[in-house]
């Protein structure tokens, strides 16, 4: 201050503008305070209802049934069912047949919709391993339709839950762990869906994506900020990059359509196409984050290393790269988070298609988890619903077991200055 | 330099500027009209030097006279900055280092740095040393490098500090052990100069005497060049001074000279503190 008079720190108008600096902090304060809470509730909301909801897809109700082979239609050759062919031998066998006759006889009439396809490969997959069972007469737990599993778990149609009273009078209806949630792949019937197939196409997918957009994102983010010019040029291609990244993804998906599958004629719906696709929209997020993370080795790093006679070469690669990768495996963690939840894009180069077998490489047809929950979740079927949580739920569980990967990656390299 | 000075026969051992090497020497690194540009702005104007191998020239001035500039100039650091175009003939050993005949790697190795700011590599104390030797296949075999690292930290100094903790992290040492760890680095790949841009601006009293402690003795087995803010610091470690004012290099001399009896009175206030 170069006024003559002297501060007066105690006069009125100080000191009421220093309780207006204090009460500005509290309300920041609250504000920020309130904001975080608000997020934590949302999130709490999202979990619990999730977990709610998906916990019954994971569990299914079985029903306890008597069937006498000897007396049934189901005529198989046991010598076939020896033979590698027996698995074709009992599909075009009357099993749905057998099952109705059976359930019909034991529980009356009303309970001839008792068992659905679930229960049709269950018996189909007991009779191939052990074709002995035929000869007599033998009590099974098999898996209930899914409108009865519905009305056992929460409120389905009156036929239904008569027959479920039923079931439980007999004690003849168990709950159990359901395996086949995570073992089969999409079906018709909700109780006998599940996830394994779009979690292995998911595998693929991003795999691919990987592959393809970690390398070159990282390598573009190295030249653009270690070695290319700076002209015109350079900041044209950043200003596109910058761009690219705020696309919409579906835009990708048209990308993808016209280049992969139009133009370069590749295979619909299958991991490589969706994987490239994803690459195209994870790239741009990699080289931003890379570039970041480039521009954040201190100089005085790279004036070391050329101080002592390293080329440009070893300089990026011995020092700026090491130092750079934690910040790089941000923006792709970031990146491939985004690219394992994307539904859009794989929409557009076909990868909603119904798909019942599992996918054994990058070129077979497959689905990913996002869209199998968008199907599912268009499903008319009520059995869908619980699936359709329980598929968030594993997702979710994807995504976390990929997260903490990353992240563990990331402190491992970690090194501080 | 004054012609009297080529006659001198009996040098006075314990001042370190008594012993005059006759004038027709060679130079280690000599450098002519040398002006430096960055964008359309002059840093360096017309400067012409000669620097001994075994001497220690110090580079004086105000901030921002263009010092650190011509340092980097010497082994040609300012090829990084893009807008910095450096004129005029720069020789070590008598061939020109700024034609593009010149390796740049290998005039680096040739002429070492170290900077203002302490930078070691955030790798081990080992690796922070065997890093330029390693790069330039200065060793055959892990004990030969092993020897290197030994007699570079124990040339800087620094050996007896670190030589039970050297998987430890070279950026958990001290600054001033860090200045010399940066120091041990430099000579572990065998410069014939070293460049010194003001080592001792960032730490305290005690780990600026050992540097300069230092200096002391790595002069006579590699030319130094340092460049430095404090005046008591050039009488202290250099035989020759150059005072630089405003990118031009105002007066060159021996260090007695400069600050006992300068030429220019543009030295003179900068000695007595009239500025700067």
């Amino acid at each position: 201050m170069n006024s003559a008079a002297p501060n007066r720190w105690t006069a009125d108008a100080m000191r009421k503008r220093v309780r207006r600096r204090y009460s500005s902090e509290r309300w920041f304060h609250a504000v920020g305070l309130g904001a975080v809470a608000l997020s934590v509730l949302f999130l709490a909301f999202l979990l619990t209802t999730m977990a709610a909801k998906g916990f019954g897809g994971f569990t299914q109700y079985e029903a306890r049934l008597p069937i006498d082979f000897a007396r049934s239609d189901l005529f198989l050759d046991p010598a076939t069912l020896r033979g590698p062919e027996a698995a074709q031998t009992v599909a075009g066998a009357d099993i749905e047949g057998t099952l109705t006759k059976a359930a019909s006889a034991a529980y009356g009439p009303q309970a001839a919709e008792l068992f659905g396809d679930a229960a049709v490969n269950r018996l189909s997959s007991a009779i191939v391993a052990n074709p002995d069972i035929l000869k007599g007469q033998s009590t099974l737990w098999l898996p209930v339709s899914s409108k009865v599993d519905v009305a056992a778990k929460t409120k389905g149609d009156d036929k239904s839950e008569a027959l479920v009273n039923a079931l439980e009078q007999r004690q003849s209806l168990r709950r159990t762990f359901n395996t086949g949630f995570l073992t089969a792949s999409d079906s018709t019937d909700p109780s006998a869906v599940g996830v394994w197939g779009a979690l292995k196409g998911t595998f693929f997918t991003i795999l691919v994506t990987m592959l393809l957009a970690f390398p070159i994102g990282v390598l573009a983010a190295v030249y653009l900020e270690e070695f290319a010019p700076r002209n015109r040029w350079t900041d044209m291609i950043e200003v596109s990059i910058n761009n690219l990244a705020a696309v919409p993804s579906i835009i990708f998906g048209l990308l993808g359509l016209a280049v992969f599958l139009n133009t370069m004629n590749l295979t619909r719906s299958a991991p490589i196409v969706g994987g490239m696709t994803l690459a195209l929209m994870t790239m741009p997020v990699i080289v931003i984050a890379g570039r970041n993370a480039i521009k954040t080795v201190p100089p005085s790093i790279r004036d070391a290393a050329l101080g002592v006679g390293a080329s440009k070469m070893q300089v990026t690669f011995h020092h700026v790269l090491p130092l750079a990768l934690p910040g790089i495996l941000t923006g792709t963690i970031i990146g491939m988070a985004r690219a394992l939840g994307e539904t859009a894009p794989l929409l557009m180069i076909g990868m909603r298609a119904f798909v019942a077998a599992p996918p054994h490489g990058i070129t077979d047809p497959a689905t990913v988890l996002p869209v199998q929950i968008f199907l599912w979740s268009d499903e008319v079927d009520r059995g869908f619903v619980e699936k359709t949580s329980a598929a968030i739920i594993v997702l979710l569980l994807f995504m976390l077991a990929m997260n903490g990967l990353a992240i563990y990656l990331r402190n491992r390299f970690e090194q501080r200055w | 330099m004054t012609p009297n000075h080529s006659t001198i026969t009996l040098p006075k051992p314990e001042v370190a500027d008594a012993v005059e090497p006759p004038v027709e020497r060679n130079p280690k690194m000599s450098a002519e009209s040398v002006s430096v540009f960055y964008g359309d702005k002059q840093a360096l104007k017309d400067v012409s030097i000669k620097i001994y191998d075994d001497r220690v020239t110090a580079f004086i001035g105000p901030s921002g006279c263009g010092k650190s500039t011509f340092l980097r100039c010497l082994n040609r650091m300012n090829d990084t900055i893009p807008s910095a175009r450096v004129t005029g003939k720069i020789e070590l050993d008598g061939k020109d280092i700024t034609s593009t005949a010149m390796d740049v790697v290998q005039l680096r190795a040739r002429v070492g740095m170290v900077f203002q700011k302490p930078n070691p590599f955030p790798k081990s104390i080992f690796e922070n040393v065997a890093y330029g030797p390693r790069i330039h296949g200065l060793s055959s075999s892990k004990s030969e490098l092993d020897g290197i690292v030994e007699s570079s930290l124990k040339r800087a100094g620094l050996w007896d500090e670190v030589k039970d903790r050297l998987s430890e992290s070279g950026t958990a040492l001290s600054g001033g052990q860090q200045q010399r760890l940066c120091i041990a680095r430099a000579i572990a790949v065998d410069p014939e100069v070293i460049l010194m841009d003001e080592p001792c601006s960032a730490l305290d009293p005690i780990a600026t005497a050992k540097i300069e402690e230092l200096i002391h003795e790595l002069r006579g087995r590699y030319a130094i060049a340092i460049v430095t803010h404090n005046m008591q610091q050039a009488a202290r470690v250099s035989q020759r001074t150059a005072f630089f004012h405003l990118g031009e290099m105002v007066e060159y001399g021996k260090t007695s000279e400069i600050f006992t009896n300068p030429r220019e009175q543009r030295t003179q206030d900068y000695i007595t503190g009239r500025y700067g």
